[in-house]
């Protein structure tokens, strides 16, 4: 799967409430969610983000609390990777469980800036700023979650091993 | 093998002999938990699996705690998703208001988990019943749904880092101040994919509402779990709680760990984390004299028996400063009886507290004290990122009870030291 679009970018820490602020938790619609996310830290995200956009952080990005909304506000936007130094534990399953990819790739997260054009091969986990042809290996997503990814989400993924 | 506390759980829960840090296994959950915010998002995934039943109706605890009494409509409509998923699974451990408390509050409580369980929850804090011996995680909403389907789900067995605390803790270091200061030791993600195992003298005199204090804030170091070795304060605690005895398991002491850290507590004094971190941790007397607007006591971390007592012994016969608000909520029914009971209400009351109905409350911006721009507030909660209890640009201050109440009564963050010297 490769993707094509303008990177987005954010700092170390990046927590759950930055990303779904919890004042907007009462409702479960994914849309809805979509509409707030990082309300507070970047207001011109919602408006702005395209499909194939890419989410570019440093590290711990999703610490905080579980709340699975944090994913699903990324991935309604439009967002179908993110790029970060290092995820928070539950914010990294969360992710691959939705069918949101995430890689892990300290080079691209340092040489990238907010605005770049960036493509990435969700397969063989290679991103490329476009401006400059510059190439980042990210670490491979092994291939039982790229699996998940692919069949959009763990539930799709059990249902497709269920038919087969 | 020898093996951690943490290792014996995930081996027993995995039918293994045993298991080694870094290893993928399937484990088996004893209590799958989840609250009014991530109920609905599991039970949409259960439903869209198209499952009939769920693998437990005495294994599934749905605790409404967030946004109770219902906030607004759509809090309204999140609560009865839940309610009505409940009654049709004949949901043995579900509670209506009346009954109900903040999760982590009420599971340990009630006797719902015991030692040696393991607990997966749709909550980061599910690592609180750490505290009593048992392994627990927090995870998202989708992984719950399936665990309520199947009874099952796979972890990764985590490593572990033993904090060893020694020597004397003066008068106002409690639980909150140990796990504050190792959080800023360790930073937020210092712990990530991690156990923190909980160990040495201090931990071993350390009353069981501290040492769920602790086990409570392991994640903001990003640990999986945080726990503690069950023992005698352990037995004491779950009598008459449990029909279950559950298993006392403890660490071999020749067990791997990835890192011994030892914390000498002698001249550790009360510990205050700065916004916008849990990791931005300070002494008290170092920390600047902010004025406040709000102190909150309360939540999964600090809303016990206990914690409103030791906050009652500074407020008595003291007045809130003018100008603050001070919210106290009790983490449960059982906990608000007890402090009636024993006057703590009372005295609370009468120095100008407000007490909020059992639930989470202003602990996460949801109700019940939310603060505006620009304000001000000594939290006994677990975080303080921005925006957490309110306006973006609103500042959380997190501390102990007692830090707390003596900041209420100062109008300013301080200690009770100050209240109590006399001023020259
Ligand atoms: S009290 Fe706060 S931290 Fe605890 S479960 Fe409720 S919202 Fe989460």
């Amino acid at each position: 799967m490769k993707i094509e679009g303008r990177a987005w970018k954010f700092g170390d820490h990046v927590d759950t409430d930055l990303i779904i602020p919890a004042r907007f938790l009462n409702v479960s619609d994914k849309d809805e969610l979509a509409k707030n996310c990082f309300a507070d830290l970047r207001p011109d995200f919602v408006k702005g983000v395209r499909p194939g956009d890419v989410i570019i952080a440093g590290s711990n990005f999703g610490c905080g609390s579980s709340r699975e909304h944090a994913p699903w506000a990324i991935k309604a936007a439009g967002i179908k990777v993110i790029v970060a130094k290092s995820f928070a534990r539950i914010f990294y399953r969360n992710a691959f469980n939705i069918g949101l990819a995430i890689l892990e790739s300290e080079e691209a997260v340092d040489m990238l800036s907010d605005g770049d054009q960036v493509s990435a091969d969700l397969s063989s986990g290679k991103l490329q700023a476009l401006k400059s042809g510059r190439h980042f290996s990210a670490k491979p997503i092994p291939a039982f979650m790229r699996e998940i990814i692919e069949a959009g989400g763990l539930i799709n993924y059990v249902k497709l091993k269920k038919a087969a | 093998m020898s093996m951690t506390i943490t290792e014996k759980i995930l081996a027993v829960h995995s039918g293994k002999v045993s298991v080694v840090p870094g290893e993928l296994i399937k484990v088996n959950v004893d209590i799958a938990l989840a609250n009014d915010i991530t109920a609905p998002l599991a039970i949409r995934v259960f439903d869209e699996m198209g499952v009939k039943t769920v693998f437990d109706q005495e294994k599934i605890a749905l605790v409404p705690d967030h946004f109770v009494p219902n906030k607004d409509i759509p809090s309204a409509r999140q609560a009865k998703i839940v309610r009505e998923f409940a009654r049709r699974h004949n949901i043995k451990h579900y509670f209506e208001l009346g009954d109900v408390g903040i999760e982590h509050v009420i599971l340990p409580e009630k006797g719902i988990v015991v030692p040696g369980d393991l607990i997966i929850g749709a909550d980061s804090h599910t690592c609180t019943y750490g505290a009593l011996g048992a392994f627990s995680a927090g995870v998202g909403s989708t992984d719950l749904g399936v665990i309520m389907a199947t009874g099952q789900t796979w972890l990764k067995v985590p490593a572990t880092i033993k904090l060893v605390f020694e020597g004397t803790p003066s008068r106002w270091v409690c639980g909150k101040d140990l796990i504050l200061y190792s959080i800023g030791l360790l930073g937020v993600e210092g712990a990530n994919y991690k156990t923190l195992e909980f160990s040495g003298e201090v931990i071993k005199n350390l009353s069981m509402a501290q040492r769920l204090t602790m086990a409570n804030m392991a994640v903001e170091a990003g640990a999986k779990n945080g726990i503690f070795e069950p023992d005698e304060i352990t037995r004491a605690y779950m009598e008459n709680r449990s029909s279950m005895q559950g298993s006392f398991l403890e660490s071999d002491p020749d067990a791997e760990y990835e890192k011994v850290i030892n914390i000498n507590v002698d001249q550790m004094e009360p510990q205050v984390a700065l916004p916008h971190s849990p990791d931005n941790v300070y002494p008290v007397s170092e920390v600047d004299p902010v004025v406040l607007d709000q102190v909150f006591i309360g939540s999964c971390t600090n809303g016990r028996t206990e914690d409103l007592q030791i906050a009652a012994d500074i407020l008595k016969g003291r007045s809130v400063a003018h100008g603050v608000r001070l919210i106290v909520i009790p983490g449960s029914p059982h906990i608000y009886k007890e402090s009636i009971k024993n006057g703590t209400i009372e005295t609370l009351l009468d120095a100008g507290a407000v007490i909020g109905p059992p639930c989470c409350g202003p602990c996460l911006g949801g109700h019940m004290g939310v603060l505006a721009e620009g304000e001000k507030a000594v939290s006994t909660t677990n975080r303080n990122f921005i925006g957490r209890m309110g306006h973006p640009k609103s500042d959380v201050f997190l501390a102990s009870p007692a830090i707390a109440a003596a900041s209420a009564v100062l109008g300013r963050i301080g200690s009770p030291d100050e209240l109590l010297q006399p001023k020259f």
